[in-house]
């Protein structure tokens, strides 16, 4: 299946991140915007904001649900993508793109090792429903 | 997906599972949040049409002679005021003045009532409605006989009219006539829960399965949806109609809940009309009210309400309103507070957010 890029990191809860050099490219998955449905708020932390792996860097509710969004890395928030906030369905039809949620400079690249690969995640979800 | 055990299942359940809904426990039922998603669902109603399963609704039936005195008796509003065919919004009270149920009272006939009441408390109306009926009236809970189907929306009457001879139009709002759908013995009600015309089917349950897809073959050519309870809920809000164990449960009386209308104290003596008559004597303290969010966020049910800074009362409902793109709710305030046009503040995740009290209902549909 292609719908989990190949190139990205995942984590249990359902976040996703796109390493470009020292920069981590955060988003959530498929799979999570699926799960809460049609996605109406999104309020992220501040640029410049630090941020810890696992710990809360936003928040997303949908009609029914509010849902925190875990930082997949730890570093400093260097840019939130204003698109969400405005349009948040973004993150129902391109979750994976358009719909990235915050640019991380990674202070502790290493901690990817402990991210799952896309063939990872996906036998994750299998094992989870 | 796998359901917990235990939970009750309506006649359309397997018809869900097979269109790929979502499965919820709602009230120890296993019901459909949504279909396609909650804000398409939501806009086929306001635009066209929208097909719900409200199966896990319970029916009670009170029969016989003195049927009008027992219905009278456990209700607030003026069942003599009904004629056959005709329906009411009305509630049940504890002694105290505390809701037991909202409900709808259908007169079938002189001496027939069907009442309609919410799923979570069919049982305990049932028992609640027994319990009065010191008369000789038959109380039957009849949930088992029915299922029912809420067709909503602008393009629900021309929908169902294509299933029934029966001359839609000439239905007014909350009248009902008992007739066919699709060749199913049917109730056919002008009511609904979403604040869009409408109207709701009671139904053999053997028959819902063909009802149901008849009616999505009927309104296709108007972009029907199958509709979840997550759409009913957005859509109620809209319209501020109560929802039991939000704005209404055992602690809270018509009075504070903007219910005032149902409560008929001239009918003669009923059951809670002198826990009534004595609030009304000592002042109501606090009331339900409508808001709109101001600052960024979303108001849960739950979420506390202050005023200038202190606690003051809670939201009952909140969330997104799909079709005024607004943030809404209802909460409960003390009545001096109660008013249009106040500022208040919603404790949102340790953050107070600004919200102004605005009319009510936040939607109506256009004549």
């Amino acid at each position: 299946m292609s719908t989990y890029p190949g190139s990205y990191w995942y984590t249990k809860e359902h976040e996703w991140v796109k390493v470009e050099g020292e920069i981590g490219i955060v988003g959530i998955t498929f799979h999570a915007q699926k799960e809460l449905g049609d996605i109406v708020y999104v309020e992220m932390v501040k640029p410049g904001s630090r941020v810890e792996m696992g710990k809360r860097l936003g928040e997303l509710q949908s009609v029914k649900a509010v849902s925190d969004v875990y930082s997949p890395v730890s570093g400093e928030v260097i840019e939130v993508n204003p698109v969400p906030s405005d349009a948040p369905e973004v993150l129902n039809q391109d979750p994976h793109g358009a719909g990235w949620l915050a640019k991380i400079r990674m202070s502790a690249p290493e901690e990817i090792a402990a991210l799952m690969t896309a063939a990872d995640y996906q036998a994750y979800l299998g094992e989870e429903t | 997906m796998s359901a917990p055990a235990g939970l009750k299942r309506t006649p359309l359940n397997w018809v869900h599972r097979q269109l790929g809904a979502r499965l919820v426990d709602f009230g120890g039922w296993e019901m459909p949040v949504q279909y396609s998603g909650i804000l398409e669902e939501h806009h086929a109603v306001r635009a066209a049409v929208g097909l719900f399963d409200v199966s896990h609704m319970g029916e009670i039936e009170i029969r016989g002679p003195e049927a009008f005195r027992l219905t009278d008796f456990v209700t607030t509003n003026a069942v003599a005021r009904l004629q056959p065919g005709q329906i009411q919004y009305s509630a049940l009270l504890y002694p105290h003045g505390g809701f037991v149920d909202d409900i709808l009272v259908h007169k079938v006939a002189e001496d027939h009532y069907f009442l309609c009441v919410n799923a979570a408390n069919q049982e305990k109306d049932y028992k609640h409605i027994a319990a009065e009926n010191r008369w000789d009236a038959e109380v039957e809970f009849a949930s088992e006989r029915y299922a029912q189907l809420a067709i909503q929306g602008p393009r629900a009457l021309a929908t169902l009219q294509r299933l029934t001879p029966a001359d839609l139009s000439s239905l007014r709002y909350y009248h009902f006539l008992d007739g066919e759908a699709a060749r199913a013995r049917a109730r056919i009600a002008r009511t609904g829960y979403t604040g869009a015309d409408g109207f709701e089917l009671y139904v053999p349950p053997e028959e819902a399965p063909r009802l149901w897809r008849e009616v999505l073959e009927a309104g296709r050519e108007f972009g029907i949806r199958p509709c979840g309870l997550g759409a009913r809920n957005t859509l109620r809000l809209e319209a501020r109609m109560a929802l039991y164990g939000h704005e209404l449960d055992a602690s809270t009386t018509p009075w504070e809940a903007g219910l005032a209308w149902i409560v008929k104290l001239d009918k003669g003596d009923f059951l809670g009309r002198a826990a009534l008559v004595a609030q009304r004597e000592r002042g109501v303290r606090r009331k339900l009210i409508g808001f709109e969010m101001r600052g960024r966020g979303i108001a849960r049910d739950g979420y506390e309400a202050f005023i200038d800074g202190s606690p003051a009362g809670w939201v009952s409902s909140g969330g997104p309103s799909p079709t005024l793109k607004k943030n809404i709710g209802l909460c409960y305030l003390p009545a001096e507070h109660a008013v249009i046009g106040k500022t208040i503040q919603i404790l949102i995740r340790d953050q107070l957010v600004e919200a102004v009290t605005v009319p009510t209902p936040f939607y109506r549909r256009p004549k």
